[in-house]
């Protein structure tokens, strides 16, 4: 659907970027790169800015400071229609589906086709029921409001819905949050079939270690502004799921693992 | 780790600032005023670009059909309240057969457009307030621009227009429902003659009048929808952000209707007396 540029490493670079709210420092100095064709997962513990970060990849935000590469070229050099045209590239799976409430399941996967496409109204409603029984949902789903559904549903109408406008590089904010451990394979399932039907760059921001396990090819792991020093970094671990469970520092062992160790303690001091 | 002392609140602790806190509110003020002007303005610059049918007509329904009921109720009751209090005070000074030309010249002028701003303020710019802020925090704003679409373009423009087209209509039901149970009022209850009645507000109010009364409801209507727009896109999070965005936006469009309304009454008048020098006044 999209015109491909040539294919650079990385489909996203941040370079030294800080997003602040207010007076608090969400993110500072990231640097880091998603590479293409693999699917990459941000883990970290909550409060750390993996969401935000991923609302900054796509430009749902813009950072306080430093600058962010899509396929080689920075944000900077692109104009507002160039970034809107460009962000079709990337599909988000909003972490509660961001359905539109108001609108049938048929219309909000509809929704991007008819903003940006010509497509017919036939060739629309094929679409749309095709995008939903890839992601195993019956035609009969499409005429359902999204207050209906489950929230397994509703995540896998909120990928379909991504998914029609056949991007390069999905976006996954927390998929398998609040859903039980079948439908939470079945998200990952599908996040894998994603990547392998159509070579896509798949970024997951998730704290599910099973998540990690299934999917990941490369991991970066994120940790709380608030609990370091001025001088050290947010991105404590980049690698592959091997050397993630096998690191060595405190910090990613413990959040592998799920222990609290002496955080109680730790968060009163820093608060 | 973070080694930040315990001790250290005392430091935090807010002082009595009798100067800086009035200065920060009209900061707040000010930058809040800057806010809404640049969300017009990007407003504005949307409107060439139109908007989609399918999103249009509901809202010109919720806007327009939705309010007819309140604005004719309302609109009836300020109609006869007016009669009733004027007819007391005109009644000791023999002028009651006037009571027309008042209770009209005042609706169409004044108590129409801003009481049909007020309902549409209260029923359509809470309601639109409370949407888009439902639609912020549940990140639907965010999934807009995602798909590729303009939130702004999407969202506002056809509220815009909705509100921008359809008050003039309303405030011109208004008018006319007020004058009619004035005067049924008037006459019916209060023995006013119907030919007096309808004589002298045919002899008072002129289309000058009538007009000014719905340009003003123009801009009552641009300023709803734009500040309710505003304060959806900008609530804060949770149901404490919608339930005060949806205040905010009935609070500030109330007061910005009644500035409006204030600042275009000099206007209008200063129009009125440049074009007729030689009327010293209305009445």
């Amino acid at each position: 659907m999209h015109t491909h540029e040539s294919q650079p490493t990385e489909v996203i670079r941040f370079h030294s970027v800080t997003r602040e709210f207010g007076e608090q420092t969400v993110l500072k100095d990231l640097s880091f790169g998603i590479p293409a064709g693999q699917t990459h997962v941000i883990i970290g513990e909550s409060g750390c800015g993996k969401s935000v970060t991923l609302k900054l990849m796509m430009a749902l935000m813009t950072p306080t400071k430093g600058q962010i590469d899509w396929f080689g070229t920075s944000l900077h050099s692109r104009s507002t229609k160039q970034v809107d045209r460009d962000r079709l590239r990337f599909g988000f799976l909003f972490q509660n589906a961001a359905l539109f409430d108001s609108m049938p399941v048929f219309e909000n996967v509809a929704f991007g086709l008819r903003q940006n496409t010509p497509f017919t109204q036939n060739e629309i409603h094929d679409r749309v029921i095709a995008g939903l029984q890839e992601v195993g949902l019956p035609a009969t789903t499409a005429p359902k409001m999204p207050s209906e559904l489950s929230g397994g549903m509703r995540k896998r109408v909120g990928l379909a819905r991504a998914l029609v406008l056949e991007p390069d590089v999905m976006f996954y904010d927390e998929p398998t949050t609040g859903l039980d451990p079948i439908m939470s394979d079945v998200i990952n399932e599908l996040i894998i079939r994603v990547r392998e039907r159509s070579n896509v760059t798949s970024v997951v921001v998730t704290h599910d270690m099973n998540t990690v396990k299934r999917v990941a090819d490369g991991v970066t792991m994120l940790y709380p502004r608030t609990m370091l020093q001025d001088h050290e970094s947010q991105v404590v671990f980049e690698g592959n799921v091997d050397e993630l469970f096998e690191a060595d520092d405190e910090r990613i062992r413990s959040f592998v693992r799920g222990e609290a160790g002496s955080r109680i303690e730790q968060m009163l001091a820093a608060a | 780790m973070s080694t930040a002392p315990a001790t250290g609140s005392a430091e935090v602790q807010p002082r009595f600032d009798p100067c800086g806190a009035p200065g920060r509110a009209v900061l707040r003020v000010l930058r809040e005023a800057g806010s809404i002007a640049i969300f017009f303005l990007q407003v504005l610059k949307r409107i060439p670009g139109g908007t989609r049918r399918s999103t249009l007509v509901p809202t010109l329904y919720l806007v327009g059909v939705g309010s007819l009921p309140v604005v004719m109720v309302t609109g009836l009751f300020i109609g006869m309240v007016l009669a009733v209090q004027s007819y007391n005070q005109f009644v000791t000074m023999h002028l009651e057969s006037r009571l027309g030309a008042v209770i009209t010249m005042s609706l169409v002028t004044e108590l129409g457009p801003v009481l049909a701003a007020t309902m549409l303020s209260g029923r359509v710019g809470s309601s639109i307030a409370a949407e888009l802020g439902t639609m912020r925090v549940t990140e639907q704003i965010e999934g807009i621009r995602a798909l590729g679409a303009d939130p702004i373009q999407y969202l506002v423009v056809p509220r815009f227009l909705a509100c921008l087209l359809l008050i003039p209509l309303l405030t011109a039901i208004a008018d006319g429902v007020g004058t009619l149970g004035g005067w049924w009022l008037s006459t019916e209850i209060l023995g006013v003659s119907s030919h007096e009645y309808w004589f002298h507000a045919d002899a008072m109010v002129t289309g000058y009048d009538v007009m000014s009364g719905l340009l003003k409801s123009v801009f009552f209507g641009a300023a709803i929808a734009v500040i309710s727009c505003h304060r959806g896109f900008h609530c804060g999070s949770g149901a404490q952000g919608v339930g005060r965005a949806a205040t905010e936006a009935f609070v500030t469009s109330f007061v910005v209707i009644l500035i409006i309304d204030f600042l275009l009454g000099v206007f209008v008048n200063a129009v009125y007396y440049l074009i007729w020098p030689g009327t010293n006044s209305l009445l």
